[in-house]
């Protein structure tokens, strides 16, 4: 069972109120939703005619990237919500990694999720052409995640620390978190760039860091409103929420609403 | 007229089918000494235009004039022995006769099991297929043709290779071409990256290859139906097998 503090916000959007009382951060879950889900859009490049035409598959799992500079968090907060989320939905990670396997290694090593469930790919120096330009290597690993677990709800697809502008493709996610700490400075979500601006949802991380780095969260807060259209930022601290319930409650959101718009499985053709 | 736009487009090195991942061996010797700057690099390029381009060139041209025709003579291929083991023509490409415009799926699944024959290593045989199956997925959508519904999931490189450029109405020399361009293209921007070499002089060896790359696919797609070269070069193998081995490697290969 998940901690109860993991159902806040529960199944009725709500507008999420964001620490430390910045009101004006605070969106309106219609609005959001809508922009979180560009369910609209044209069939993926990705692997869905491949994947769709192989067995009659009609169902396949939500894949929200995880992206964010070097050091962020996106990891940890992987980690927490495999955790918090693995009772619930059936799940699994792709990892993107500069050295292979090192963050793979980290989820496994934690055992937040069977072996079999976590499958890392090689970025060849280049970790945000594997995410957005060239999505190819991500796919395959998709794909054998998808094949190996045909019950798949949910697929993480974590990023290679990066820059600010490093975005995923809507061919290879449907949609995406950016993680940005507090400790990279307060400025950040002023500088924007795509990752800032356009994510689904942003996450600023490491919030217990922000009074011995000098951070003032207000400004982030502010900062990110400015830029983000609407789109929901939250912030956290993994030391005090380990369940990362803000973020985890954001995507069991967009699991339910995709579930409930498929059609159930194995219904009888 | 050849169709020269639709060449440039399949031997874009950005053509998003994983190719940006792979290395072609040169992380690998690049670890190990063998390249050092632009003058070892020129080197390491030069061997594997003729060593290994002249294979995947034979082969991409190969399945580029079967896609083209659906119909080719069978190929006859001798059965060489080596080292006391008879190694026959497989028996599918065997059975492929002239005129079966049907059996163009056993024609391609020969080539791909002729593809394995020539890539002894798992890890370069892997590297084969994980870009293929990339291009394939990719060529599906950008060069529309039954004919890849007569490919395997993961085909070999080349003969992806072969289909797509067929489907873009070029020629097995224009296939080929693409083939040796690309076996020299990757591990030269590879390169590029792990030594922090000036671009503009690696692009410059990769100019300085042009005419070896026309000579190696004209060579390699003068007879398309006929036998495969079988050229063969260990290093590389070595290279690929160390190099998968790693735990510390930035490239897929």
């Amino acid at each position: 069972m998940p901690p109860d503090h993991n159902l806040e916000g529960g199944d009725v959007p709500v507008p999420v109120p964001v620490p430390h009382g910045h009101p004006d951060a605070e969106i309106h879950p219609d609005h959001e939703v809508r922009r979180a889900l560009p369910r609209d859009r044209a069939p993926s490049a990705g692997s869905d005619a491949l994947y769709l035409g192989g067995d009659g598959h009609d169902r396949r799992p939500l894949r929200i990237g995880v992206g964010g500079p070097v050091g962020s968090g996106k990891t940890a907060l992987v980690a927490a919500l495999c955790l918090t989320l693995g009772t619930e939905f059936d799940l699994a990670v792709v990892t993107n990694d500069i050295y292979t396997t090192e963050d793979a290694d980290f989820l496994r090593h934690n055992a937040v999720l069977p072996d079999d469930r976590i499958e890392a790919v090689q970025t060849g120096c280049c970790p945000h052409t594997a995410i957005r330009d060239d999505i190819s290597a991500n796919l395959d690993a998709v794909e054998l995640l998808e094949q190996r677990h045909p019950g798949l709800d949910l697929l993480f697809i974590e990023s290679g620390g990066d820059n600010l502008t490093a975005t995923f493709s809507y061919g290879l996610v449907d949609a995406q978190v950016f993680v940005l700490d507090v400790a990279g400075g307060d400025k950040v979500p002023r500088k924007g760039g795509p990752g800032v601006t356009s994510a689904d949802l942003l996450v600023v991380n490491k919030t217990d860091l922000a009074p011995l780095v000098g951070a003032d969260l207000g400004v982030m807060d502010h900062d990110a409103a400015a830029v983000r259209g609407g789109r929901r930022t939250v912030f956290l601290s993994l030391r005090e929420d380990p369940s990362a319930a803000p973020v985890a409650s954001w995507v069991r959101d967009r699991v339910t609403e995709r579930l409930a718009a498929q059609p159930p499985t194995g219904s009888a053709p | 007229m050849t169709a020269v736009a639709a060449l440039l487009t399949l031997a874009d090195s950005r053509l998003p089918v994983g190719g940006h991942a792979h290395s072609g061996g040169v992380e690998q010797a690049i670890s190990d000494r063998f390249v050092t700057d632009a003058a070892t690099l020129a080197d390491f390029l030069d061997r594997r235009l003729h060593t290994v381009a002249p294979v995947s060139a034979a082969l991409a041209a190969a399945a580029c004039h079967a896609t083209a025709g659906h119909a080719i003579p069978a190929p006859t291929i001798p059965a060489p022995t080596i080292a006391g083991n008879a190694v026959t023509a497989h028996p599918i490409a065997a059975a492929y006769g002239p005129g079966d415009a049907g059996r163009l799926a056993d024609r391609l699944a020969g080539l791909d099991a002729e593809a394995d024959a020539r890539m002894p290593a798992p890890a370069v045989r892997a590297a084969s297929r994980v870009l293929g199956r990339g291009l394939a997925r990719l060529g599906r959508r950008a060069w529309p043709n039954p004919a890849w519904a007569e490919l395997p999931v993961a085909p070999h490189h080349p003969i992806a290779l072969g289909v797509a450029a067929a489907s873009a109405g070029l020629s097995p020399v224009a296939a080929a071409q693409v083939a040796a361009y690309l076996s020299i293209s990757g591990p030269a921007s590879a390169a590029a990256r792990l030594l922090s070499l000036d671009p503009l002089i690696v692009a410059g060896l990769a100019a300085d290859l042009c005419t070896s790359i026309d000579a190696v696919a004209e060579q390699a797609s003068r007879d398309p139906a006929g036998p495969l070269n079988a050229v063969s070069d260990p290093w590389f193998d070595l290279l690929a097998e160390t190099h998968a081995s790693r735990k510390d490697r930035l490239f897929a290969s």
